[in-house]
């Protein structure tokens, strides 16, 4: 489906964002028991050999010695996800969940489509269609549960930030995020900064200008490098996000479904170096979203969920490109966790996704029908309206039966 | 075949939709524009005299606030930047702002928020493919220059009001038409030619108190006596400053002064003289014709990718909307989403806001008036912020699009390699290439 650019942009009214995190509500309220559903899209596309490692796969080490820590254990190494897996030491929250039965990774997932672009695959992600569609599987959903519910229609809290494609449609849905620093990270300075280096005109300037704002060049040259730990600071903008986000779905009448969006997982380079930083961000506004959650976590399902896996092997500078099979995280009180989901589709060459990736065995719309039917109650009849194309089988057995 | 580095060099950058007369060479595109009629369409706008009449209507009931001009005037640039969205004749569009900003009015005086853009549309606009002291002459009798530069309340001092008020003369109009608008002090003009010169323009003014407001000559303003200037001598009267114009309007000096202004503005900051020259000849030879001289900027060389303009606050605005598609629906004048004014609010952050340059000759076309760091920084996180907002299309085709050969492989490498559709586009719009036009 082509959609004109004329259409690309949404308005640019009210230029919230913050940091590479964003969030935007879609809400259904009803009462205090409502199911509650958040949605945490990883643009950039995270590697989730790294994120859950399968230290007990020989032929992790063939391909990535590199890049792999320590067993479960020892110094700075794995948490151990029951043996085979083990979790990057940066998702201590995550790990923590795990261990409550909260915590449910999902391993070898990839959408249905096949795209190695971060733009196509984060529309077909969002759309939950091998094409971008108008609208996003989450709204869709919103609209059917707001149908059945009989639940008058702008619900949502709506205040103020660009909606991802994930919630827009014909539900009509709110947005919010906090006033604060508008402005690139560190990264994408460092991105600009190299671009414009060797520039006479504007790479005195760039340089200048940003070192005035405290950023140093130094911060991406430390590539491989591993993380520092982190400081006592004040939190970074996806916690602040996932704060307000967990606060506002616990309100009684408050909104009942959330995106959220985080990036910086575009690894290509120094990846040992660079992945700690976004997942300990993720981990950090989970732990966020519980505590904003309070009594409501329980009641709750968190999906993370990215555009596409990258490639097995590492590439020749410390980093990994574009791939297909990865990780999706469920996290949350109504999650049945305590275990790895999915089929290991082991990483023998022959057993690669064309000899480069790791081979999907989970459609993530499955996942994500899962979590709908099971949790938000979404009729199975609207599955095929809510993610048109191909059929998808929810996946059960994800959220503790009510 | 036309370079896009050369249609962002004439135009305002390139829009997706524009219609670009695939397949004429540059001479016949850029030619194509001037020779057919001004395509712009302007919505809601009224004549100069609606807007001195809501003036003179909130002076005399000494209302608080703005409310008689201020919607003439959100309606003006409303439609005026809709047009500088969507235009499809864009190098006429960029000549009518560079002639603006030759004969600038700016609202940091006079009280021409009222009249600014109607200025543009009667005094500029239909003047950019005319004959030049034909603009010069619309310009010098609008209310919009004689309010901004004072000439309105200037007195002859040997006239009837003179003698009675012990007023005189303001040389403010006459001193920088001289100097910004015509021959510049390289014709070598002297204190005495500017005092002549304000006292052939005595009387041109402003009525404000009839049924249309607008040019008035004021015989009784008027210095007595013909003056001479710069050598010529020019008689009493209304006339004697429509002869005194016209003389400025198609001298020599004038011609080299603005060939040398249309080269700067087009193709570098340090002209060449052949390419001055170039220009400067096919003035003479046509009697001050601006079509002409405007294509024959497209014979001089093409300075190439990374050779051409440093984009301005406002060059550089528009092109990003412009690369994004941003308008198409009117823009309402008093909706703060609107394209219009986001693109003026962007003019404003990025260090250029619309129609208020800090002095009568306008806003600089030096790249180094407008490359301080914080001013690339602040394009950086105004893009970024920008990106945001796109969540459709491929980044890829928006640079193709907005800079074709000119986008250089480190960009669209960089660009490959972003996590998202906000970081790619912010990357385009942070590169160097995309900061010249």
């Amino acid at each position: 489906m082509m959609i004109s650019r004329r259409t690309a942009l949404l308005g640019l009214a009210g230029s919230w964002t913050l940091g590479r995190s964003s969030l935007a509500f879609a809400g259904s309220s009803g009462g205090p028991d409502d199911p509650r559903l958040v949605v945490v899209i990883l643009r950039g596309a995270l590697d989730g050999l790294s994120a859950v490692t399968p230290y007990g796969d020989p032929g992790l080490v063939t391909y990535r010695r590199a890049l792999v820590l320590p067993e479960p254990g020892q110094e700075g190494g794995l948490l151990d996800l029951g043996g085979f897996y083990g979790l990057h030491p940066s998702l201590a929250n995550l790990h923590g969940l795990y261990g409550e039965g909260q915590m449910l990774p999902i391993h070898a997932v990839a959408g249905h489509y096949r795209s190695r672009s971060h733009f196509e695959a984060q529309d077909y992600l969002e759309s939950g269609a091998d094409e971008r569609l108008d609208s996003g599987w989450l709204n869709r959903a919103v609209a059917v549960l707001q149908g059945k519910a009989n639940r008058p229609d702008g619900y949502g809290l709506a205040m103020g930030l660009t909606v991802p494609l994930l919630l827009r449609g014909a539900a009509r849905v709110g947005s919010y995020a906090p006033a604060g620093s508008q402005h690139p990270d560190a990264d994408l300075y460092s991105q600009i900064l190299a671009l414009n280096a060797h520039d006479p005109v504007t790479g005195p300037a760039f340089r200048s200008a940003l070192k005035a704002r405290g950023f140093s060049e130094a911060s991406r040259m430390d590539m491989g490098a591993p993380t520092a730990p982190e400081k006592s600071r004040k939190p970074d903008a996806f916690t602040r996000l996932s704060t307000a986000a967990g606060q506002m779905l616990a309100t009684p009448h408050g909104p009942r479904i959330a995106a959220l969006e985080i990036g910086g997982w575009d690894t290509h380079a120094g990846q040992l170096g660079r992945l700690g930083s976004p997942l300990a961000q993720l981990d950090r506004g989970i732990g966020a979203l519980r505590q904003g959650l309070g009594e409501s976590w329980k009641r709750t399902v968190v999906l993370a969920m990215t555009e596409f896996g990258r490639t097995v092997r590492i590439n020749g500078t410390g980093g990994t490109d574009h791939g297909t099979g990865t990780v999706a995280f469920l996290a949350g009180g109504a999650v049945a966790g305590g275990k790895v989901g999915g089929t290991w589709p082991g990483l023998r060459s022959s057993q690669l996704f064309e000899n480069r990736d790791l081979a999907p065995t989970t459609d993530l719309r499955a996942v994500a029908a899962g979590v709908l039917c099971d949790h938000l109650h979404l009729p199975s009849r609207a599955v095929a309206t809510v993610f048109p194309g191909p059929a998808v089988d929810p996946m059960k057995g994800l959220v503790v039966p009510v | 075949m036309r370079p896009v580095s050369a249609i962002n060099r004439f135009g305002w950058g390139q829009r997706e939709s524009a219609r670009d007369g695939a397949g004429l060479s540059l001479r016949d595109w850029l030619a194509h524009q001037l020779t057919g009629p001004d395509t712009a369409t302007f919505r809601g706008v009224s004549p100069c005299a609606d807007g001195l009449i809501a003036l003179r209507e909130q002076r005399r009931t000494k209302v608080q606030g703005d409310p008689l001009v201020k919607p003439i005037f959100q309606g003006e640039v409303a439609t005026q930047m809709d047009t500088l969205l969507l235009t499809d004749q864009p190098f006429r569009e960029r000549l009518a702002w560079f002639w603006f900003n030759h004969f600038t009015v700016s609202l940091r005086q006079g009280s021409t928020r009222a009249v600014i853009g109607a200025y543009m549309r009667e005094a500029i606009r239909p003047h950019v493919t005319g004959r030049f002291s034909d603009m010069l002459l619309a310009v010098m009798r609008h209310p919009a220059m004689l309010m901004y530069l004072d000439n309105a309340s200037s007195i002859g001092p040997g006239s009837v009001a003179g003698r009675k008020s012990h007023h005189g003369l303001n040389e403010n109009l006459a001193r920088e038409c001289l100097e910004l608008h015509t021959v510049s002090p390289a014709a070598g003009y002297n204190q005495g030619d500017v005092t002549s010169f304000a006292a052939i323009l005595t009387g041109w003014g402003v009525d404000m108190k009839a049924d249309r407001p607008g040019f008035v000559f004021r015989e009784k303003a008027h210095e007595p006596g013909p003056k001479t200037l710069m050598g010529q001598t020019f008689p009493e009267g209304e006339d004697g400053g429509v002869q005194a114009l016209h003389f400025l309007g198609t001298h020599p000096a004038t011609y080299r002064h603005i060939a040398t202004q249309m080269v700067r503005h087009f193709v570098s900051d340090t002209p060449s003289p052949a390419s001055v020259r170039h220009v400067e000849t096919v003035l003479r030879d046509s009697e001050g014709d601006l079509q002409a001289a405007s294509l024959a900027l497209a014979d001089l060389p093409d300075p190439g990718p990374g050779g051409g303009k440093f984009r301005s606050p406002m060059d550089y605005a528009t092109a990003v909307l412009r690369a994004l598609s941003v308008g198409g629906e009117p823009s309402r004048p008093d909706d703060p989403h609107s394209p219009a004014h986001q693109l003026t609010s962007a003019f404003s952050t990025l260090g250029q806001p619309l129609w208020t340059a800090p002095l009568p000759n306008g806003w600089s076309d030096d790249a180094a008036d407008w490359c301080a760091p914080a001013d690339m920084l602040a394009r950086a996180d105004w893009a970024w912020r920008v990106a945001a907002h796109v969540r459709s299309g491929d980044p890829m085709d928006i640079a193709d699009i907005a800079l074709g050969p000119a986008l250089r492989p480190q960009t669209r490498t960089a660009m490959h390699h972003a996590g998202s559709r906000q970081d790619a586009l912010a990357l385009l719009f942070s590169s160097p290439e995309f900061q010249r036009r």
